[in-house]
């Protein structure tokens, strides 16, 4: 029987957290470059892609995270490939994420004049052409502060993870609590961690939107 | 490579998806309402020209924490804190109390800050016309305040309750009945684990469609009916 001290406790939470920031990073970018391909979608002239997508978007919206975790989980294990946890989890959360992104960037867009689109296409310019020099520069802009403020829900969500037995700070915590019996403890340090780690990405996704509503 | 898929083994045990939507229901409609009103209260105390301006510091330290804590912590540790810390420290909860007190405190902090941006909006010409009726600052809130600001924030208030809802799923892990600890005990009886969480996010995609329209329905009808 091992004796665990606080700092045990700590430390090994602390070595978790690791996984949670490496869990969040890759769904935020898996998550960023398929909502981009996403919002693409939304916006070609196709009646189907623009289907396809809103399909996509209202499916992964409303279905728990959870439920979305153990399908990727299962999913992949039933079509043959042996998905460690690492992999099921970095794909539902990619998922999740994208699904929550194009539905973010989508408004941004659609917050750009239709001016902005009718001068440009007045200028013979192509669709890419229209998004790339046009649209998106003036859409990035507003979309950083509640893209910044989706990157607390993600890492949020990467503690679902722990459902499917990825080790990550929730898991970690779990076990930890349960070999020391003293889970109040336990938890009350991974609440703190994540409010940590969560609550300046907060601030900042704040900070950013005050920020641009005094250029209006 | 042959995939068969038998959604008839995982739809033949449809009595525990039924108990399953039905505790999913009943806890979301239960903490929706005392959530609600605990937003309400919290809103109050939050908002500038409201409580803001006359409550105690201390308790818009509080609830300002509070509000912090729970919306940048995640809900599985909110729920395992409650269930498996809180017995730690002397209360014992049953993992249906221990869900539904983890799902109030959850969508109450969400809801004082939508609701807060609600009040916030109030245009000072109603207050100052009710002022001038001599009404007190308890009904000026209750009758002239609340009502308009929940109507504005009604559509996010919806959206935030079906997030709640989704978000029971995870009550499942502390054994609570609901519709996704349904599809742990179909699977673990057949081990058509795919085909058991396919038809369960079915049926959450059909709650959180029912309940958009339901509420909209609701607040369109009900709640705000009189124009």
């Amino acid at each position: 029987m091992m004796e665990f001290s606080f700092w045990d406790i700590v430390r090994n939470l602390l070595m978790a957290m690791r996984w949670t920031i490496g869990l969040s990073m890759i769904a935020f970018i898996g998550g960023g470059l398929v909502g981009l391909l996403l919002v693409l979608l939304r916006q070609s002239k196709s009646a189907f892609m623009n289907l396809l997508a809103t399909t996509y978007v209202q499916i992964f919206q409303g279905i728990p995270l959870l439920v979305q975790l153990f399908l990727a989980y299962y999913g992949l294990g039933l079509f043959g490939i042996n998905a460690s946890p690492w992999v099921a989890a970095s794909i539902g959360l990619t998922l999740y994420t994208s699904a929550f992104l194009c539905e973010i960037w989508r408004g941004c867009i659609a917050s750009i004049p239709k001016g902005q689109w009718e001068a440009s296409a007045s200028l013979a310019l192509s669709f890419y052409e229209q998004m790339r020099y046009i649209i998106f520069p003036q859409a990035m802009k507003i979309a950083v502060a509640p893209t910044v403020g989706f990157l607390v829900q993600v890492i949020k969500g990467t503690a679902l993870a722990s459902v499917i037995g990825f080790m990550e700070l929730t898991k970690v915590s779990k076990t930890i609590a349960n070999a020391t019996f003293n889970p109040f403890l336990v938890f009350s340090c991974v609440a703190l961690m994540y409010f940590l780690l969560c609550y300046p990405v907060s601030l900042y996704a704040k900070h950013l939107e005050r920020k641009m509503h005094v250029h209006r | 490579m042959n995939v068969q898929l038998d959604f008839a083994a995982v739809l033949s045990e449809w009595p525990l998806l039924l108990t399953g939507v039905a505790w999913t229901l009943g806890l979301t409609i239960a903490s929706v309402i005392i959530g609600t009103l605990l937003g309400i209260g919290g809103a109050w105390v939050r908002a500038r020209g409201f409580g803001s301006d006359m409550a105690p510091a201390w308790l818009k330290a509080v609830v300002t924490g509070y509000v912090e804590l729970i919306r940048n912590t995640p809900f599985i540790v909110q729920l395992f804190f409650i269930f498996f810390g809180l017995p730690a420290a002397g209360f014992k909860l049953s993992a249906e109390m221990a869900s539904l007190i983890a799902m109030v405190v959850n969508l109450g902090a969400y809801a004082t800050e939508i609701i807060r941006a609600g009040l916030e909006a109030t245009p000072k010409g109603h207050i100052e016309a009710a002022q001038s009726l001599a009404l007190s600052r308890r009904q000026i809130f209750l009758w002239v305040a609340l009502p308009p600001a929940l109507h504005k924030i009604w559509p996010s208030l919806v959206s935030q309750i079906i997030i709640v809802m989704l978000g029971s799923s995870v009550c499942g892990q502390i054994s609570t009945e609901e519709l996704s600890y349904a599809a742990d005990l179909i699977q673990s009886r057949n081990f058509r684990s795919f085909e058991a969480f396919i038809v369960v996010g079915a049926l959450y995609l059909l709650l959180s469609v029912m309940m958009r329209y339901a509420l909209n329905w609701l607040g369109a009808t009900f709640l705000f009916g009189r124009r």
